[in-house]
């Protein structure tokens, strides 16, 4: 899947890195005890170290440490058994030390890498150049007061882990499908929650193009702090136009942040390369480097689960599903979890086939996420059940499926409430096409002359007679056998 | 009941056990030293009536038979330790008003030892200095003076404060926090110990940072025993301090057994420049003496990079204050001076709150930590400090000790050397390389000048072994025989 500008003169690519701010799940704060819930009043998790009050000191939560040690590994990553961790001095009135401590030339995560599945069946490798720990700030809020700026200094010190990629990207799809992959990693890891709407994962992109073929990398910009998949695509498209243009019409690009402004879908400056901060990194004094050893990595690798690649691959070898197919079921644990209830002793195709086709676009339109479906994985299997015992049609089933997602019921409730089994006995079928042949004596006529094609006319007449109960396969041999001359 | 001013802490101690006396009498005598001395501006702000109430208890924690390690025993607190429900200033105006509502965690072991706080002590504003003057509150005055010359003198900084306070006899004991000599300058310049401890071995939680790599907190007392006695409650592993050690604290008093035999002490040639002070050369011959007197073995060594360690000092310290310093913006407590913008108001609140010193070592520390520079200056000073860190290595292979003068000369005039940062700062020369080493120092009154000013000598020795220190130092302090000042005397 290639994505290249046509512009007057030139065809254009467009290189695309991204540096992902994910929140690392956890109780308590990087360097202290406050706590971190999504939601709560302003300023009510702060502790004093939060809070930059004279003489506190920060101490590392060896949870974060143990959040990404397992990310990295989650990535396929180098894992440091040495990082430092690193002030980074700006002034900003949410930065209450005056500082943020991150990690900079020594980051606790290495290079690692991330495969993307592309829709066209086609597989990208994206680099990942580092993982590192670091503290958020808190909020500024300017629209509460008309001169005033309120501070909540409830994010301040919630641990942050910085993923940055290589360029690696050069369409705005690959920069969705990384994004959507990364966050499908960390959930299954259960290293963050993904959840870009709550703040607890940002992405930065940064953006350059070159004509086709062109070696080396131009200047490229930051697009910083998108807060949705669709928004970081749409920036990418934008901002990549916007250097075709610039470059087309004679100009330079010059190194710059820009801001992403999704009212109107335009990218624009916030400050350039001469205003950048010179953040003055230099190792934090109040904390030791971070050392581990081989064993405490080896004792997080032993508990990590199964990744979605690793999990794919499983789909295709144990269940024989499609690579499309197996893909869909493992974006989310949720969901693959879910699929290998239904699959369980049962037809895996089938299984998949109804939580891929029905269950997903049905919860689609309800917008709700697998775990609060209406249809648990044990009904659904359920519903399967009675179509492989010849219970109820698959025409039947898909009405069953219907009321079982409006009552929350199991199928054999359904069915036998509502007298759906299916009509497989001889006598009733019998009788329904009787009934159907009397009413209808030049239709009997026309097709004992020849008219082969009022075959369905009559089975579709004979499913209404019988509710739609009749078994399909018996109708048919019934019905040819009554119809012939 | 002036006389109880007259005891050591050690002496109090031991009064109080017997019932000599009560705490509340004991801390009463210092309340009204601490007022008949107010000349001295050594405290920034005094608690009287917090120090009774606490004696009451204190007296009532004996009777019950609860009496801690330091029950009943007034001290000075040098400002820089933030106290829960009192006013702490770092000296700085841009702290105004700025009370914890925490105790930093050095206070709040002396204070669970039952020792109580006469009042916070002046220094140089945020331990920035060498002699006092750098305080938003006035410098504090040496209660030294020369013969024949009334001026007042500095007390040495920046734990001036707590220095000037013991020596005349407001308080038994102070704490004071040496970054690059800020316990052992004044102490020597105010003739009483001072006692710089591993660094690690004081938690610095709660502690005002200056330089966090060097900051450590210590004992000033008119004696090496109350020293001993004093850093033994103040130390101790703490969890809320990452750089703060999980080493046992030794019964440093047990380790005063006055035999030093067969120890080896050092003396370092860099430490004897051409035109040294011809006082402090000869008193350093006379410690020199009396350690062979006391039968240690005296030996000649070298540390090579010792003169490197006061540029390498005034890289890594203003670096790291650069940032320290951050977090007086105006925003969350202490000074605010209101602007146009969010810089303005910045810019305007800490050219307000930071006086002159404190604004010069943010700008060297921004500047040395700015891209195109980290490389020159503080990443090679980083470097230079782990050669002079080896150097002592290499010299504690072969000495338990090392013994130097601890100032280059004794107390100054105020204002003699306010315009001169430099020489300010050559105060520190020779206390300065033991703080980037982290080892442990201490400053023993020994002798006095030929103008009759109180000069001490350093002994230093290998990280965590204070208890050599303490050995030796008490049988230096015994061989000079030292006499301080007698209540609110002259010198």
């Amino acid at each position: 899947m290639t994505f290249l500008i046509k512009g007057e003169t030139e065809t254009w690519e467009v290189v695309i890195g991204l540096e992902v701010h994910a929140q690392v799940t956890s109780e308590a704060k990087l360097f202290s005890g406050a706590p971190t819930y999504f939601g709560a009043d302003p300023n009510s998790q702060v502790s004093f170290v939060d809070a930059g009050m004279p003489g506190m000191l920060p101490v590392i939560n060896e949870i974060c440490v143990e959040q990404a040690v397992r990310t990295g590994l989650g990535l396929k990553a180098q894992i440091n058994n040495r990082s430092v961790f690193s002030r980074k001095n700006y002034f900003y009135a949410d930065l209450p030390q005056g500082y943020q401590i991150s990690q900079f030339d020594l980051p606790i995560v290495g290079k690692g890498t991330i495969v993307l599945d592309m829709p066209d069946g086609v597989s990208r490798e994206i680099g990942i150049e580092r993982l590192h720990l670091e503290q958020d700030a808190g909020k500024s809020i300017h629209d509460l007061h008309p001169s005033k700026t309120f501070i909540d200094l409830n994010r301040s010190g919630v641990a942050l882990m910085e993923i940055v990629s290589d360029p690696d990207m050069r369409s705005p799809e690959e920069a969705g499908a990384y994004l959507r992959k990364l966050r499908s990693i960390l959930r299954y890891l259960g290293t963050c929650n993904g959840n870009m709407d709550e703040g607890s994962m940002r992405c930065d992109a940064n953006v350059s193009v070159r004509p086709q073929g062109e070696e080396g990398l131009r200047t490229r910009c930051e697009i910083k702090n998108v807060n949705s998949i669709r928004f970081v695509m749409q920036a990418i498209e934008y901002e990549a136009r916007r250097h075709v243009d610039v470059y087309e019409s004679g100009g330079e690009i010059s190194q710059e942040t820009r801001q992403y402004d999704s009212n109107n879908g335009e990218t624009r400056s916030m400050r350039s390369k001469e205003m950048a901060h010179d953040y003055r990194y230099f190792p934090d004094p109040d904390l030791l480097p971070l050392v581990f050893d081989d064993d405490y990595v080896a004792s997080i690798k032993a508990t990590l689960p199964e990744l979605p690649d690793e999990k794919k691959e499983r789909f295709i070898s144990e269940y024989g599903l499609t690579a499309y197919d197996a893909g869909v079921l493992v974006v989310e644990r949720e969901t693959s979890v879910y699929f290998e209830d239904v699959a369980k002793d049962r037809d895996p195709k089938a299984a998949a086939n109804w939580v891929i086709s029905n269950l997903f676009g049905a919860l689609n339109k309800m917008g709700i996420s697998i775990t609060d479906s209406p249809i648990t994985a044990d009904n659904l299997g359920k519903l399967i059940d009675l179509i492989t015992d010849n219970t109820i049609s698959g025409r039947i089933a898909k009405d069953v499926f219907e009321i079982m997602l409006e009552e929350g019921k199991g199928p054999d409730a359904i069915v036998e409430e509502k007298g759906l089994k299916q009509i497989t006995d001889t006598g009733p079928i019998e009788d329904a096409i009787g009934q159907v042949m009397a009413d209808n004596p030049g239709k009997v006529e026309e097709y004992r002359g020849g008219k082969d094609k009022l075959i369905g006319w009559f089975v579709g007449q004979v499913m209404k007679q019988t509710g739609g109960k009749a078994n399909p396969g018996k109708l048919n041999e019934l019905l040819q056998k009554k119809l012939a001359p | 009941m002036t006389e109880l001013t007259q005891l050591t802490l050690s002496e109090a101690r031991d009064g109080l056990r017997k019932g000599d006396f009560s705490a509340v009498e004991l801390t009463q005598a210092h309340i009204k030293s601490m007022e008949t001395n107010r000349d001295l501006n050594v405290f920034i702000t005094e608690v009287p009536g917090l120090a009774i109430e606490r004696a009451k208890e204190a007296d009532h924690n004996r009777s019950h038979g609860k009496a801690g390690a330091l029950e009943g025993l007034p001290l000075g607190i040098k400002d820089l330790f933030c106290t829960e429900g009192i006013l702490t200033t770092a000296a700085s105006h841009i702290l105004d008003g700025f009370t914890p509502p925490y105790e930093s965690t050095v206070t709040a072991n002396l204070k669970a030892a039952g020792a109580i706080t006469l009042g916070k002590t002046n220094l140089d504003e945020f331990a920035m200095g060498s002699s006092n003057e750098s305080s938003y509150y006035g410098a504090a005055h040496n209660p030294w003076k020369r013969k024949g010359d009334p001026r007042y003198l500095v007390p040495g900084g920046s734990s001036g404060g707590s220095a000037a306070a013991v020596a005349a006899h407001t308080c038994l004991g102070a704490i004071g926090t040496d970054t690059g000599g800020s316990i052992r300058q004044p102490a020597s310049f105010c003739g009483v110990v001072g006692m710089k401890p591993t660094y690690g071995r004081c938690s610095r939680w709660g502690v005002v940072a200056f330089s966090s790599s060097l900051d450590q907190a210590g004992p000033m007392t008119r004696t090496v025993r109350d020293s001993a006695i004093l850093l033994a409650v103040m130390a101790g592993h703490d969890a809320k301090d990452s750089t703060s050690a999980d080493m046992p604290v030794p019964d440093f008093e047990a380790a005063l057994s006055g035999d030093i035999k067969g120890l080896r002490i050092g003396l370092p040639c860099e430490y004897r420049p051409d035109g040294l002070n011809s006082d402090i050369a000869a008193l350093w011959d006379k410690g020199v003496g009396w350690l062979k007197d006391a039968g240690a073995e005296v030996v000649d060594i070298s540390l090579p990079h010792t003169k490197y360690a006061l540029p390498t000092y005034y890289i890594v310290a203003p670096a790291e204050a650069s940032a320290n310093l951050a977090r007086y913006d105006g925003v969350r407590f202490g000074l605010r001076i209101e602007g146009e913008s969010l810089d303005d108001m910045y810019a305007k609140t800490r050219a307000a709150g930071f006086g002159a010193e404190v604004k010069r070592r943010i700008l060297i520390g921004t500047y040395a930590l700015s891209a195109g520079y980290y490389d020159a200056y503080y990443l090679k000073a980083q470097k230079v400090r782990q050669l002079i860190h080896q150097d002592f290595v290499s010299a504690f292979e072969n000495v338990d000790a090392i013994l130097t003068p601890t100032t280059p000369s004794s107390a100054f005039p105020i204002g003699e050397n306010s315009d001169d940062p430099i020489s300010m700062y050559l105060n520190d020369v020779f206390t300065v390389p033991a703080s980037l080493a982290g080892i442990p120092g201490i400053s023993i009154p020994a002798g006095l000048s030929s103008d009759g000013l109180p000069l001490g000598l350093q002994l230093l020795s290998k990280r965590w072994d204070e208890e050599t220190l303490f050995r030796v130092a008490g049988v230096l302090e015994e061989a000079a025989g030292f006499s301080g000042l007698s209540i609110g005397g002259e010198g």
